[in-house]
C-alpha cells in the first residue's frame, strides 16, 4: 500500500500548510486520511497504518481520530454513496418518504450497500441545505428539492 | 439599509475576482494598511459587531484579548463549519461570495498580527470548498495574499481546512482539536483559545459572517455600521429560513426587524392553508417560540433573551400546526444524541435519554411521568457540561414541553399522534 506518486506531491503541499515538528504532522492528518480516502476507497486498518507510518504517529493514535469522524468510511462503499438528510427542516419536506422510497428501489435498508456494490444508501444529520430539502448528497455533490418520488428516480437514471 | 453581506448575491458569477473587484471587492485593503493593528480592533469594536456563529460575543473585543508580542505566532480560524439544523447561510457566504470573505480574513488576521489563517471548512462542503480554492488562488495571483500584501509590507498566508463530518467541531475549542489532527473534543475554559488556541499559540476563531462583515466595517466606518440595527445589536444579519413557507432561503436583514414582518416580507408567508404552531428562532438549539411570541419578537439578541430564547446562529425553522412536536423534538435529540462527543457524562448519557424517551412517546409507549422526567433531565444537563451542546437540547427541549405540554400529553394518553386522529 502506498500513495501515487501525485498523492506523494500532494503530501508534501499538505504539511507545508502546517508548522514544522510533531504538531503540525498531526494537523495534517485529516488531511491525509481525506487523501487516502480518495485513493483506497475507504479507511482501512490499513490506511490508518500506512498514514501512521507517514506521519510519525502512533497507528492507535489516528484509529482514535478516525473513528471520531463520520466522513471517514470504515468500510468499503458504493460506487454512489447516496447520504440523505433526515433533520427537521427536510423531514418537513418529506425526506422520510425520500429514503423509504429509495430503500424500495434499490432493495436495502439505510446503512447498506446493494449487491452489485453500486449504492450505499445511509441516512445523515443536517446537510445545511435546509431551504430546498429533502437533499441527498450523493459522493460529494448536493442533489435539492427532492420533494417527489419522480424527482429521486431521474436522480437514480443519471446514476445508471 | 446597505447590504453588507448579500451586496453581490445578485450576481450569478461574484465568486470570480473580476466581478468582486467590479463591486469594490478589496478595496478596503488600501485603507486597512493604513491603520494599525489597533485603529482596526478599536473600529470594529466602536461598530457593535458580534459573532455570528451564535454566541454573540463581541468580535472586537475577543480581537482585544489577544496579547501583543507574546513572541508566539498568532492564528485566525474562520469558522465554516456550519452544522447547526436550521442553519445555511454560511454556505451560501461560500457559495455566492468567496473573496468577500478572503477580504474578511485578511482584515482579522492584519488586526491580530497573524500570518497564518486557517479556514475551517465543513468536510460535506465540496463545492464551497473548490469555490474557496479558486477564489484563494485568484486572490493570491492578485497579491492580496502572500508576501508584502500591495505593498504594505504585511504577509499573510490563508488556507483551507477541510472537515471531516462532526457539527460539535464548529464550536471554537473542537474546532482548534481538530485542526490540530485530533478528536473534536471541546477544551475546557480558561485558557481560552486568545492566550492558548491552535497549537498552543494566541488564535481567534471567528464565524463567516462575522468575517464578511469586516470590509464594510473598515471601508464605511464603524459608524454605519452602527447606524444600522438596534441599540445593542448593531448591523444587519443573515436569516436562513426552512419550513413550510412560499420562499424558503437566506435573508438579510437589519437587526431588530419584526420576525412576523420577516415570516410576511422576506419568507412569503406560510404557504396556503398552513397555521404557524412554532418558530425556532436561531437555528435547532435555540428554544422555540410559540404563534403569539412570533407576533412581538424582533431579531436581535435582546428581544430574543425577553422572549426565554436567543438570536443564535439565525437558522429560522418556521413549524406549522400541522407536523407533530414530538417527533419534530425527537427529530432534534437523535441529532444532538448523535453529535455529542461523548466527553461529559451529562451529555453523553442525557442526550441519548432524551432521545430515547421522546422516541418512545412517538411511537405510543410513553408513560405519563415521562414529560416532567424530560424536565429533570434537562435541568440535571444545563450548565453541567465542557461546552453548551447538552444545553443545545436541554434547552429546546425544555421550551417544547412547558409551551406545547398538552400536545406531549395527548400524544401519550392516545399512544399515538392526536394528528393521526381524524
Amino acid at each position: 500500500m502506498e500513495f501515487t506518486p501525485e498523492n506523494k506531491k500532494k503530501v508534501s503541499e499538505i504539511l507545508k500548510r502546517y508548522p514544522e515538528g510533531k504538531v503540525g504532522r498531526q494537523a495534517a492528518l485529516l488531511p491525509l486520511l481525506r487523501l487516502a480516502q480518495e485513493q483506497f476507497g475507504f479507511v482501512s486498518e490499513e490506511v490508518m497504518t500506512y498514514v501512521a507510518s507517514i506521519l510519525d504517529i502512533p497507528p492507535a493514535q489516528i484509529y482514535g481520530v478516525a473513528t471520531f469522524y463520520t466522513l471517514f468510511n470504515k468500510k468499503p462503499v458504493g460506487k454512489y454513496h447516496l447520504q440523505v438528510c433526515t433533520n427537521l427542516s427536510c423531514c418537513m419536506e418529506g425526506a422520510e418518504e425520500t429514503l423509504s422510497h429509495l430503500e424500495k428501489r434499490l432493495c436495502i435498508r439505510s446503512g447498506e450497500t446493494t449487491p452489485d456494490g453500486k449504492f450505499t444508501l445511509s441516512e445523515v444529520e443536517c446537510l445545511a441545505a435546509c431551504g430546498s430539502g429533502p437533499v441527498i448528497q450523493v459522493n460529494e455533490e448536493y442533489h435539492e428539492d427532492l420533494k417527489t418520488t419522480e424527482n429521486v428516480d431521474r436522480l437514480l437514471e443519471r446514476l445508471k | 439599509m446597505d447590504l453588507v453581506l448579500t451586496k453581490n448575491f445578485d450576481l450569478p458569477d461574484a465568486f470570480s475576482l473580476p466581478v468582486y473587484e467590479g463591486r469594490g471587492g478589496y478595496s478596503s485593503l488600501k485603507k486597512l494598511f493604513s491603520l494599525k493593528p489597533d485603529e482596526v480592533i478599536e473600529e470594529v469594536k466602536k461598530s457593535g459587531l458580534r459573532g455570528r456563529g451564535g454566541a454573540g460575543f463581541s468580535a472586537g473585543m475577543k480581537w482585544g484579548f489577544i496579547p501583543k508580542n507574546s513572541g508566539k505566532e498568532t492564528y485566525l480560524c474562520v469558522n465554516a463549519d456550519e452544522g447547526e439544523p436550521g442553519t445555511f447561510k454560511d454556505r451560501a457566504l461560500l457559495l455566492k461570495d468567496p473573496h468577500r470573505l478572503i477580504e474578511g480574513t485578511i482584515i482579522g488576521s492584519y488586526a491580530i498580527g497573524c500570518h497564518t489563517a486557517y479556514i475551517y471548512i465543513r468536510g460535506e462542503f465540496f463545492r464551497e470548498y473548490k469555490i474557496l480554492e479558486q477564489a484563494l488562488s485568484e486572490a493570491k495571483a492578485k497579491r492580496y495574499l502572500g508576501e508584502n500584501i500591495l505593498g504594505s509590507g504585511y504577509d499573510l498566508e490563508i488556507y483551507t481546512h477541510r472537515g471531516a463530518g462532526g457539527y460539535i467541531c464548529g464550536e471554537e475549542t473542537a474546532l482548534i482539536e481538530s485542526l490540530e489532527g485530533k478528536r473534536g473534543y471541546p477544551r475546557i475554559k480558561p485558557p481560552f483559545p486568545a492566550i492558548q488556541g491552535l497549537f498552543g499559540c494566541p488564535t481567534a476563531v471567528n464565524n463567516v459572517e462575522t468575517v464578511c462583515a469586516l470590509p464594510y466595517i473598515i471601508e464605511k466606518g464603524a459608524g454605519a455600521y452602527k447606524k444600522m440595527g438596534t441599540e445593542k445589536s448593531s448591523g444587519t444579519k443573515l436569516f436562513s429560513i426552512s419550513g413550510p413557507v412560499n420562499q424558503p432561503g437566506v435573508y438579510e436583514v437589519e437587526m431588530g426587524f419584526p420576525l412576523r414582518k420577516f415570516l410576511q416580507e422576506q419568507a412569503g408567508g406560510l404557504r396556503p392553508g398552513k397555521i404557524l404552531k412554532g418558530v425556532i428562532p436561531g437555528g435547532s438549539s435555540m428554544p422555540i417560540l410559540n404563534a403569539e411570541e412570533v407576533e412581538q419578537v424582533t431579531l436581535d439578541y435582546e428581544s430574543m433573551n425577553k422572549f426565554g430564547t436567543f438570536l443564535g446562529s439565525g437558522g429560522v425553522i418556521v413549524i406549522d400546526e400541522d407536523y407533530c412536536l414530538v417527533k419534530a423534538l425527537r427529530i432534534l435529540a437523535r441529532f444532538y444524541a448523535h453529535e455529542s462527543c461523548g466527553q461529559c457524562s451529562p451529555c453523553r448519557e442525557g442526550t441519548g435519554w432524551v432521545h430515547k424517551i421522546l422516541k418512545r412517546i412517538e411511537e405510543g409507549e410513553g408513560k405519563a411521568s415521562d414529560l416532567d422526567l424530560l424536565l429533570d433531565i434537562s435541568d440535571n444537563m444545563i450548565g453541567q457540561t465542557i461546552c453548551v451542546l447538552a444545553d443545545s437540547i436541554a434547552m429546546p427541549t425544555k421550551a417544547f414541553i412547558t409551551k406545547f405540554r398538552k400536545e406531549f400529553e395527548d400524544h401519550i394518553s392516545l399512544k399515538k399522534c392526536p394528528k393521526t386522529i381524524a
